[in-house]
């Protein structure tokens, strides 16, 4: 066998490998896609904004189809989940990068390596039997949006920590020296240097929790108690589009099973537009 | 005799050489199909090939449906399977809902039904395999002692929200309740004569674990799940406790003599086309033969 021709093997396998992977994307999303059409044509994408609840399973006439509270409810566990985790997480990468000591931010480390490893319904089972019971003795009855960001905080953490410490990894060691030669104290170097630096890895970090977070099923299906309502306070029990599609895939038949799928495609838009914008983000600081 | 009993050849013992799939292997088959596809997809794996062979039944069943019928149902598969070993039968839940279409869409070739067969639905035939009954289950500790009509009427459509009110500690009720299209929630709201609307819940859960580890979790909750389920759990220790309603306990007893007020029929349904093979399986699901494992899971067999 000629190197050449064993190159030109390679070369076709891979390319081959790299399409059924793309075109697996593809084809969920034209399923997605395929599936929605009958609920599109027969309720309309207005109902699903404008109906008065979600009681689907009446069917095209009867039924109720409004699921713009679970979209809300996905929104508000998301972002809240977000919101607490970034801290959380950059600080966590700094602390184990800059502060710790060695040992110590091997083993922080490996702890949030653990952490990522979890399964999700573990979680769940943690939520609903140490954290719900406590969120109950302050505000009935516990299973709540709380529970939820809660849950969903400690599970997308490793992802912004670990990957936020990959990219602090990254900023190149003449920075630093640079930073030290000028007398810079710790804190200066890290806000002032390291982070603008290593801002594009920090962002698609986030990004990419974000994404981790709108998809999580089966810990929000356990904790949020699933009323399907807009959340006036984190004490309010929601339904999250995934936990929604996760109770009732079995159950549904014709439109209803039909919504489901466009509460999917609904998801799948937004992950692709959280990913757009983390291209978006990374491109632009790479030319700044 | 057993009516299968008919298509064994005598003095032929064991070693069928037709071909044997293990049901296992479609388990992940058939989630996955779950999860892309849903209903429609399903396998079609009981098709194909003469039930009989050598004189032996053999062959597959797909049964889909109820998730308060599997259990029992699975038993009775995993001792049919003993007795002809060339058989595999596949057991999946989803609810009546999916089990009625699924035989309908020839996806499968029995559904499980926890509940009575509307009119529409005579198209398939049915063939009742025991009966279960819905409990109101609330935490072990909870101290309230029993519930009426009225009372449970005006807990789930909100009216009622302290235990106070009902004779029990001052605290608030959460109310469990099933999600849409499940057989229990039809039977509960058509007994009580409600509207899905107008029951208020505080948290909204989908099979009968799920609610049983919701209450055994919570003091303050009351759920209603099959008492087949919800007996099976208390006596293994699940910190949960069946009330009586209207004075009746949930009970086999009550339940055989019918005096327990909110009973249903767990039914297996079939096309009127089927083949040998699952005409004997609905045969010996529905015979004597199977009434220790009827008990053993808490429900009560049918009456004659």
């Amino acid at each position: 066998m000629s190197r050449q021709w064993s190159e030109h093997l390679l070369l076709w396998t891979l390319r081959g490998l790299a399409m059924v992977a793309g075109c697996i994307i593809l084809l969920i999303g034209a399923f997605l896609a395929v599936e929605s059409v009958p609920a599109l044509r027969e309720v309309g994408l207005g109902r699903f904004f404008s109906d008065t609840s979600w009681h689907p399973s009446g069917g095209v006439e009867a039924g109720s189809f409004n699921f713009a509270p679970m979209a809300a409810g996905t929104l508000a566990v998301t972002s809240g989940a977000v919101l607490l985790a970034t801290p959380l997480g950059i600080g966590s990468a700094l602390f184990c990068h800059f502060y710790a000591p060695r040992g110590l931010g091997v083993a922080f480390r490996r702890l949030v390596e653990l952490l990522a490893g979890i399964p999700s319904v573990v979680y769940g089972i943690w939520g609903l039997v140490v954290l719900i019971p406590l969120i109950r003795q302050w505000q009935p009855p516990g299973q709540s949006l709380l529970a939820g960001i809660l849950v969903l905080t400690i599970m997308i953490l490793p992802t912004v920590a670990l990957l936020t410490e990959s990219s602090l990894r990254a900023v190149p060691r003449s920075y630093l020296q640079g930073a030290a030669a000028l007398g810079l104290s710790r804190w200066a170097t890290v806000w002032g240097v390291v982070l603008p630096a290593a801002r594009s890895g920090i962002v698609t970090a986030v990004l990419l929790a974000t994404g981790r977070a709108i998809g999580e099923t089966m810990a929000v299906l356990m904790v949020m108690g699933n009323i399907v309502q807009v959340p006036t306070s984190v004490f309010d029990p929601v339904r999250a589009l995934t936990a929604n599609i996760a109770l009732e895939m079995g159950y549904a038949m014709d439109a209803h099973r039909s919504a489901l799928f466009v509460s999917g495609l609904m998801l799948l838009a937004m992950v692709v537009v959280l990913v757009a914008m983390s291209v978006w983000a990374s491109e632009r600081s790479r030319y700044a | 005799m057993l009516p299968a009993d008919l298509f064994r050849a005598p003095g032929r013992p064991g070693g069928v050489k037709g071909v044997v799939t293990s049901s296992r292997r479609t388990t992940l088959g058939g989630l996955l199909t779950l999860v892309l596809f849903g209903a429609s997809g399903g396998c079609d794996s009981a098709r194909g090939g003469a039930p009989i062979e050598d004189g032996r039944l053999q062959g597959r069943i797909a049964i889909t449906g109820s998730s308060t019928v599997a259990p029992l149902v699975g038993e009775i598969a995993r001792r049919f399977e003993e007795e002809y070993p060339a058989v595999r039968i596949d057991v999946q839940t989803g609810g009546t809902s999916r089990g009625i279409a699924d035989v309908r869409r020839e996806i499968a070739e029995i559904g499980m039904v926890s509940r009575v067969l509307r009119p529409e639905e005579a198209d398939l035939l049915n063939h009742a395999i025991a009966v279960d009954g819905i409990a109101f289950i609330v935490h072990s500790k909870n101290p309230v002692p029993a519930l009426t009509h009225e009372e449970i009427v005006g807990i789930f459509t909100g009216e009622t929200r302290r235990w106070s009110e009902v004779g029990g500690g001052d605290r608030e009720i959460t109310v469990v309740n099933k999600a849409d299209g499940r057989a229990t929630l039809e039977l509960f709201l058509s007994h009580f004569e409600l509207r899905g609307e107008e029951v208020r819940p505080s948290v909204i859960i989908g099979d009968n674990q799920q609610g049983i580890r919701t209450v055994a979790t919570s003091p303050d909750a009351v759920a209603y799940v099959s008492i087949g389920t919800a007996s099976f759990e208390s006596s293994r220790g699940t910190a949960i406790r069946l009330l009586p309603v209207d004075g009746v306990d949930p009970t086999l007893e009550a339940l055989r003599d019918g005096t327990y007020p909110l009973t249903r029929p767990l039914n297996l349904v079939s096309r009127a086309d089927s083949n040998l093979l699952v005409e004997a399986f609905l045969a010996y699901a529905a015979s004597a033969e199977v009434h220790d494992l009827v008990e053993a899971q808490y429900f009560v067999p049918p009456v004659e």
